[in-house]
Order: structure tokens, then sequence, then C-alpha cells
């Protein structure tokens, strides 16, 4: 009995043992040796196109079994609720209210209707404003068949819940661990090689080698999300001694540009293990870190920003505007420090795919890590990468002009809304300076017609004006 | 992921709101959503704190009467129906529901309706009159601190003496609907949908 036992145990390490090996044959051949050594195999496109027509079929299904059932099948409204009307200033929008009571009264000067225009923007914006929008998750269209977006499409049919089902096992069982393999081992490899690169002298050879070491860890995370980047106008890529600047979804926004050439990152500096990695980064290449004290004297991150883009020899430095990450649908305000420095500026424009994975970090709802597992246990991450031609500041334009100009090309290139308000929302409260001037204007027209009121007076009492 | 309720709703619900609303089943879908990712507390229901969180509002010079008028008498939270029974107000007005009414009471749409939603933006105390007090606090959330006391106060009286035909020094609501009969209420308070 216990011999039965023993031999079966061996047997079934014996096997374990060999299905690892082969795994880890598989794994090494098809995506590790590429990873390191620059070449595709065209799995990934593949994978993609496979993936488009399954998201078709499983649309076609729920519409066809909508039908069958009778129900009714909302197809989620992504273009917003409200039919968008020509804009009108607080003037023309009173005119028009009151011009329908004109015959009322010769000179209204306060018309109690007036409530009437306030009431209906508040309640249009409660319906759908821009700002929640671009803080919250894209929706979908059509389903992705990921467990995250079940809820808005309860009417599935066995078939597609089958095909989730399969989904979620290949997701979980096979693509996840890979991934996360893939991440370690590259991470680990990139640590080694780039303090080893930081240890040669200054020279020529480990400014090269510095680069490969990073473009390949750079390769290797992007292998681990499974990450399919097309790159756009790649003769506009920043050249080295000016600054690139890019919408911002998350964090790895950073791995997505720097897949194509290397950028010096700009942030804080963190302990555990991406404090590691910053250093090991720092070793091999020149990237500016700020300790947390000093990131709030702007003077100095300007001065160094300054000095590091004034060396033409020197990468472009990263900088994300917009100070937070936002969902993709838009772009925020653009906050004016990198545009002060004066050199030129390189804008990116990045837009993902959102049917394989919603990308956006959503930082109030989930911490960086969580985020890392929901883009890895998801299907991939798609997207498209525009390099737009340099700008540079014009005579008589400010710097915060010049960053209104730039996140407007920016916006169309990707195809995003272009908005004045502040990324900052997302944590803090509006500031009333927007109340009060919503009031100035409104009691403009009060006051203005009010004047006429007087003078009118005036001239027929023949007395003159006492203010 | 997370512990969400029952965050999916019934068809029942869609039906029941339907009828009592008006508004379509994808516009019913559609403002659900909207209500869940305004939710920020994600337990069904949105207080006045997840109202002041859109800037667009906090920035209305009225916001806060405005978020008001959809908390009834003294409650803190508002569920999804309360929500959709004080956004039907601002539902346009059909020319073939006027004949199609099949229930004895008003739509919530009605130009009575929607000027009684009006009306509760100016009486704050709920008394069904606009006394001159309630009459020139809404108009200083109007206009800030840009007109003095005087002229607000003149601008107040010559309000009330144009409106008040019984001579109580109030505006009542018959009063209030006499005033409005010109402005075309209808259009004016009617937010279009993209179907």
């Amino acid at each position: 009995m216990l011999q039965f036992a023993q031999s079966a145990c061996n047997l079934l390490c014996r096997c374990l043992g060999i299905t690892f090996v082969v795994w880890f044959t598989i794994l090494f051949v098809i995506i590790i040796v590429p990873a390191v050594l620059e070449v595709s195999l065209g799995i990934h496109r593949f994978y993609i196109r496979t993936l488009c027509r399954v998201f078709e079929w499983a649309t076609l299904q729920m519409e066809l079994s909508a039908k069958q059932k009778n129900r009714q099948f909302s197809k989620p409204h992504t273009k917003g609720i409200l039919a968008k009307s020509k804009p009108l200033s607080v003037q023309e929008n009173m005119q028009e209210l009151r011009s329908s009571a004109h015959s009322r009264r010769s000179e209204p000067q306060f018309d109690m209707g007036d409530v009437i225009y306030f009431c209906r923007k508040g309640v249009e914006s409660i319906m759908d404003d821009e700002v929640t929008k671009s803080f919250s998750a894209q929706e979908l269209e059509s389903w992705n068949l990921l467990t995250r977006s079940i809820r808005r499409f309860p009417h599935r049919g066995l078939r597609l819940t089958f095909l989730w089902g399969l989904g979620v096992l290949i997701r979980y069982g096979i693509l996840l661990p890979l991934r996360v393999l893939l991440a370690v081992t590259g991470i680990f490899l990139f640590v080694i090689l780039s303090t080893s690169v930081g240890f040669l002298p200054n020279s020529k050879l480990r400014f090269f080698l510095g680069e490969k070491v990073h473009l390949m860890g750079y390769r290797f995370c992007v292998k681990s999300l499974t990450a399919f980047i097309t790159y756009h106008n790649s003769e506009n890529r920043p050249k080295n001694g000016s600054i690139c600047v890019a919408n911002h979804t998350t964090p790895l926004d950073v791995i997505i540009l720097a897949n194509d050439r290397c950028y010096s990152l700009v942030g804080q500096v963190h302990r555990g293990l991406l404090g590691m990695i910053q250093r090991a980064m720092v070793k091999s290449s020149p990237h500016i870190w700020f300790e947390r004290a000093e990131v709030k004297d702007r003077h100095l991150v300007a001065k160094r920003l300054c000095d590091h883009a004034a060396d033409k020899t020197k990468q472009p430095i990263l900088i994300f505007p917009e100070g937070t990450c936002v969902n993709n649908t838009s772009v925020m305000m653009f906050k004016k420090g990198s545009f002060e420095i004066g050199c030129t500026i390189f804008p990116v424009a990045i837009k993902y795919d959102f049917r394989f994975g919603d990308a956006y970090w959503n930082s109030s709802k989930f911490g960086l890590v969580h985020h890392l597992l929901r883009i890895m246990s998801s299907w991939g991450l798609v997207c498209s990468v525009w390099y737009l031609p340099p700008m540079n500041r014009e005579e008589g334009e400010d710097a915060v002009q010049f960053a209104k100009r730039v996140k407007a090309a920016l916006a169309a290139q990707a195809g995003l809304a272009d908005l004045t308000w502040d990324g900052g929302l997302k944590r803090t409260k509006v500031k009333d300076i927007f109340k009060e001037e919503q009031q100035r204007l409104y009691s403009e027209i009060l006051l203005r017609d009010h004047q006429t009121q007087k003078q009118e007076k005036c001239f027929e009492d023949g007395t003159p004006e006492e203010d | 992921m997370g512990s969400r309720a029952s965050t999916l709703l019934r068809e029942e619900e869609i039906e029941e709101i339907k009828k009592e609303t008006g508004f379509s089943h994808s516009q019913i879908t559609r403002l659900y959503s909207r209500f869940t990712s305004l939710d920020k507390g994600e337990n069904g229901t949105l207080s006045r704190e997840d109202f002041q969180r859109i800037p667009e509002l906090a920035i209305n010079p009225l916001g806060d009467r405005i978020i008001n008028a959809f908390f009834p008498d003294g409650e803190d939270q508002v569920n999804f129906r309360g929500f959709m029974r004080t956004l039907a107000h601002f539902r346009p007005v059909e020319d073939n529901e006027k004949n199609k009414n099949l229930s004895n009471t008003e739509p919530l749409n009605s130009r009575t309706n929607k000027l009684h939603f009006a009306f509760q933006l100016y009486d704050l105390d709920r008394d069904d009159k606009i006394s001159r007090d309630e009459l020139l606090q809404v108009l200083r959330m109007m206009v800030g601190v840009n007109i003095s006391d005087e002229q607000l106060g003149s601008i107040a009286d010559r309000t009330i003496q144009e409106a008040d035909t019984n001579g109580d020094g109030c505006i009542s609501f018959t009063e209030f609907i006499k005033v409005l009969e010109k402005v075309d209420v209808e259009q004016k308070m009617s937010i279009r949908f993209l179907h």
C-alpha cells in the first residue's frame, strides 16, 4: 500500500517536473528571447484580431437574444444623455427668457422667471456633466467578456456566459501567471544589468549600453502587459534636449512611451520596490527624482528641469501636465509649469482601445497594485501613440495660452474632448471664484436694466442723474 | 468586485418608473448609470455631498436650492425613484401626451408642475408663499456681492408690488403663475435628450 502511494507520488512529481520544464522552455523561446533580442513573432496581432471577432460575435448574440425574449436591448449611450444645443452666454439666455414675456412690462429689471435659467442649467449638470464623466471608467458599447463590466449587460444568454467562464479560466489561469512571471523576470534582469552598467566609467559605451538596457526592460514590461502599441508619425519622435508632454491615463503611460525611445522621468522618490527600481534606473541614465519636501518648492523643480533641458545631449524629459490620471475620453487643464521653461515641446497623444481592458487608474477606488493586477487580468492593452510636430512658445504668448494651444492640438489628434476644468477637481472642491463670476455676470444684466430704467425716468422728469 | 448589493435595475422597476415619470426605457437605464456614477458611497442613495461634487452645479448660484429640491422634507438621502421623480419635471412636453393622459393625476412635467418647481426655489420654508425675505435671500444668492442691500431691497419691493394682487405682501402660487403666464415655461424648463 505504502509502495503504491510512493510510486504514485513519484509519478506525479515527475509529471509536474516535465510540465514545468516544457512550460518554461516555451516561455523562454517564445517570449523571453524575442523580448531581449527585439524580435517579433506576430503572436500579438493574431491574438488581437481573434478577440475583436469574438467581441463582435458576442454583441450580435446579445441583440439576438434580446429580440427573442422581446426585451428592449438598450445600448449604453456613450455619447452622453443630453442633446447639445448651441452654448449661449448668460446675457443671451436671459434675453431669450424675457423676450417671451416682453409685452408684460416696459423695461424688465428683475423677472421672477430668471431662476428658470439657473434651474435648467443646474438640472442639466445633474443629468450629465463633463468632469464626473472624465473621472469614472469609460462605458462600453458592447460587452468585452470581462467580469468587471458584467453588470451593465444583464441579458447574456447561456452561450455568452459559457464563453465568459472560459475567458475567466484563460485570463486568471494562463495569462495572469504568465504575465506576472514575465514582469518579475524583466524587473530582475533590468535591476542587475542596469547596476552593472553603472559600474562602467562615464563614456559613450556606458550611455549606449544604458539605453539598450532600459529599452530591454521596457520591452519586458510591455510583453508582460500584452500591450499592442501602434506608433504614428515617428518622424516627430522627441529629440534630445526637449520636453515631451502627454495625456495621462495610467502610470503605465511611461512604459508605453519609453518602449520606443528613452526618456528622462520626473517624479518623487519612493521607498520599497519602486525605490529600488528608481535607484537602478538612475545608475545608467539620468532621471530627475525629487525628495518629497523638494516637490513643494516650485522654483527648485523648475531650475532642475531647466538645467536638464538646457543640456542638448540629455534625453527628453517626460512630463504629464494634467497632474493626475484622467479616463482617456478627455484632456483636462495643462498645468503651466512645464510650459514656462522655454524649450521645445513635443506633444504626444495616447489613446487606449478600452475594449481589451480599461487602462484608467481610478486612484480613489483602488491602489496601484490592484490596478496592475486588473490590467494583467484583462485581455490586454491596445493603444495608439501619435507623435505631434514640435511646438514652441510664440511671441506675445504667455505660458497659459501656450499650454492651451498644445492641449488643443493633442486633443484634436487623439479625438478626445478638450476640457478647461482642472484635473485637481478629482480630489478637491471647485474654487468659489467661478461661482462669483456667474453671480457677477447676472448682476451686470440687472444693473444694466436698472441703469436704463433710471435714465428713462430722469429724462421724463427732466432732472439730472443723481448717481 | 466590491459589495454591490442589487445594483441592477429590474424590469418591473423600470416599468413602474416609466408609468410614473414618462421617461423611455433607454432614458431610464441611462439615468440609472448616471445615478450610480454619482453615488460614491455605493449604497443606492445620493446625499447632498454627492450633488455638490458636480463642479458645474457647485458654481451655479442657485446650486444649493436646486439640490434641496431633490430632498423632500428634511430627508438626507434620495433614492433612484425620488431622483427620477424630480428630474421628470424637466421632461419635454410632447403634443400627443396631452390627449393620452389616462390617469387622473397631472403628469409630472405639466406646466403647473414645472412652475411649482420654480416656485419652490423661492419658497424656502415651504409655506406656499414667497415672502419679501425669501425673495431677498434668493436674489442675494443670484447676484453675490455685486449689488448693494438698498438696491436689492428696492428690486424686491418693486417685484412684490407688481405681482401681489391680494395685497398680503407675499406672492402666492396663483400670483406666481399669473406673473409668468407669458413665459414659455414648457420649452424653457425642458431638457432635450439624445435618443
